[in-house]
């Protein structure tokens, strides 16, 4: 079996599943954020008299209407605060970062796990070699209530990397341009797995990335099998979970890794990528944030091409974690962002997903870290957004229009 | 049953625009797909079918998606295929939604006819009858009692 399916059989209790198959899997973890969660599951609750059927094993963690910039956000968060005390929920993080970064870095997530979460970047839980993926407010109800969901068995769709990113090349390229070659439904609702000794190199926030994007792929889940790396993120001597040799995929795509230039996606999808050099687009603003790029591992890239610098135009910085943010300022990371020029912003999900106080004027031409380009996501259906890596954001900060880092990296 | 058409990788972003969703139902509802077709939430009648192309409902997991697409009375999606998150919430809430590979023969304002067990899309405007996978039968058990919330209430008054 494969990783996927291996992942699948446990929570099903079976001893092997089969691709197409119907199962029911037992879930080992929930995560819900304010705005799916507690503000929907509450009057469900309500409406059916029932409890959380284990509130040990629910996450609910604040992010997208932090910090609350109007009367409607408060009331939102104010339904999360309340009602986790109610429903007796221990694990609550309020406005401490955004849900997909803050759950592995409270040690939440293990390998071997099978975990849902209220949002459509949850496959990012599956750089732990768990089996993770998003679903809707009512689905999730459904979990709340029986610690069960439905699931057909997918397929896997491997890709493997050889070889090793150049420098100033990042699993966000890496991303963006799969998607570009296979499209928003290239995924299939399978499971997408990353392999090969690229995807070994890379630190746990890097493997987050290909997961987190591999619901832009449209992928069920993304995975990477455990190692040395998860287990030294996760400080913990966790199981090692991973695929048998040989076990049959839906495909394999095999790619050197070395060959990989900057991917920047044009206006409004991220399947609209091409290499950084066609691009030239003039700017008028910068964006670093989101689960998908604004990590610890993103911070870092940004600032090893600003270092020195100042960006040409408003530059906008949301750490996707306090933590990560404490940690940027503490090495001094956080400090070259700001001397760049770099505004601060809340560590909450903001423009990305359009909800915060900061949105696109009419006719704004962005380049952000993000996962989505759609149009009017951002804020105006007029803006044009266009998607890059920490590294191409920055360096098109400090161009004033798109630009490929490597020559900033020299 | 007349078709609303529209195109591949149609986003939950253009249904339920982010900056309204931190309303009710009623509201996201009003601007659902005004970035595409902004006659769409003002014109669509109950009863009436919204078509698409490849992977209808990429994107977000906001499951009022689909909730502002029924309260506007869409009755049901015919698709070539959908992203999978957003089939399992359409599902979830009650809105049928029915995969037609040749879903693109379908033209705007097209009275449409659909049987989800059999799997058939009757064209009552050209006449022409194409073929869709009948949607599962443990699914349309959900979908006939209004969607899971009902379906959960149902099986907990009655427990197994």
């Amino acid at each position: 079996m494969t990783l996927a399916q291996k992942l699948v059989a446990r929570a099903a209790g079976k001893p092997s599943v089969t691709p197409g198959e119907i199962v029911t899997c037992k879930v080992d973890l929930a995560m819900v954020h304010d705005s799916s969660g507690p503000r929907r599951l509450k009057p469900m609750l309500e409406r059916l008299g029932a409890r959380v059927w284990d509130p040990a094993k629910l996450v609910v963690i604040t992010d997208h209407y932090v910090p609350g910039y109007d009367e409607e956000s408060r009331k939102i968060l104010r339904i999360a605060r309340d009602w986790v005390k109610q429903a007796g929920v221990e694990r609550f993080h309020d406005a401490e970062g955004i849900c997909h970064v803050v759950l592995p870095e409270r040690g939440y997530l293990k390998p071997g796990m099978f975990a849902v979460g209220g949002d459509s970047h949850s496959p990012t839980g599956g750089a732990f070699a768990a089996y993770m993926f998003g679903v809707g407010a009512t689905e999730m109800l459904g979990v709340v209530v029986t610690g069960e969901i439905w699931l057909k068995v997918p397929h896997t769709i491997a890709m493997h990397f050889d070889g090793e990113l150049s420098p100033g090349v990042c699993a966000k390229d890496v991303m963006l341009l799969l998607i570009g070659r296979f499209g928003l439904d290239g995924g299939q609702y399978h499971a997408v797995e990353y392999r090969g000794p690229a995807i070994r190199r890379l630190g746990m926030q890097e493997r987050m990335t290909l997961c987190n994007m591999t619901a832009e792929l449209g992928g069920q889940t993304g995975l990477v099998a455990s190692d040395d790396v998860t287990r030294e993120y996760l400080n913990a001597d966790v199981e090692i979970w991973d695929g048998d040799a040989g076990a049959a995929v839906l495909a394999e795509h095999r790619f050197r890794a070395q060959d990989i230039p900057p991917q920047v996606a044009a206006p409004h999808s991220p399947a609209n990528s091409r290499p950084v050099s066609e691009f030239r687009e003039k700017l008028d603003l910068a964006y670093i944030g989101a689960c998908t790029g604004a990590k610890l591992a993103d911070m870092r890239m940004a600032a090893r091409v600003l270092k020195n610098r100042t960006s040409r135009v408003p530059l906008l910085l949301a750490p996707a974690s306090r933590r990560d943010q404490e940690t940027a300022e503490r090495e001094g990371t956080l400090k070259v962002l700001l001397d760049a020029g770099a505004e601060l912003l809340p560590t909450s999900c903001g423009m990305c997903a359009g909800y915060g106080d900061r949105l696109l004027a009419e006719n704004m031409i962005a380049i952000s870290t993000t996962a989505r380009n759609f149009k009017g996501r951002m804020g105006a259906a007029t803006a044009q957004v266009y998607l890059a890596s920490p590294y191409t954001v920055a360096a098109s900060a400090v161009a004033g229009r798109i630009a490929d880092p490597r020559e900033l990296l020299q | 049953m007349k078709a609303w058409v529209f195109g591949d990788n149609l986003d939950t972003d253009a249904i339920a625009p982010g900056r309204y969703m931190k309303f009710g139902i009623e509201e996201i509802a009003r601007h659902c797909l005004e970035g595409v077709d902004p006659s769409f939430a003002r014109d669509v009648r109950p009863g009436d079918v919204l078509v698409a192309g490849k992977n209808l409902g990429a994107g977000s997991s906001r499951e009022q998606a689909p909730e502002a697409l029924r309260h506007l009375g869409v009755a049901a999606l015919v698709a070539e295929s959908y992203a999978g998150l957003f089939y399992r919430n359409a599902i979830n809430l009650g809105l049928p939604a029915v995969v037609c590979p040749q879903a693109k023969r379908v033209r705007a304002g097209d009275e449409l006819g659909l049987d989800f067990e059999s799997g058939v899309l009757a064209n009552i405007t050209t006449g022409e009858r194409l073929a869709c996978e009948p949607i599962p039968k443990f699914l349309m058990q959900i979908i006939r009692d209004g969607g899971l919330l009902p379906h959960l209430e149902k099986k907990l008054a009655r427990p197994a």
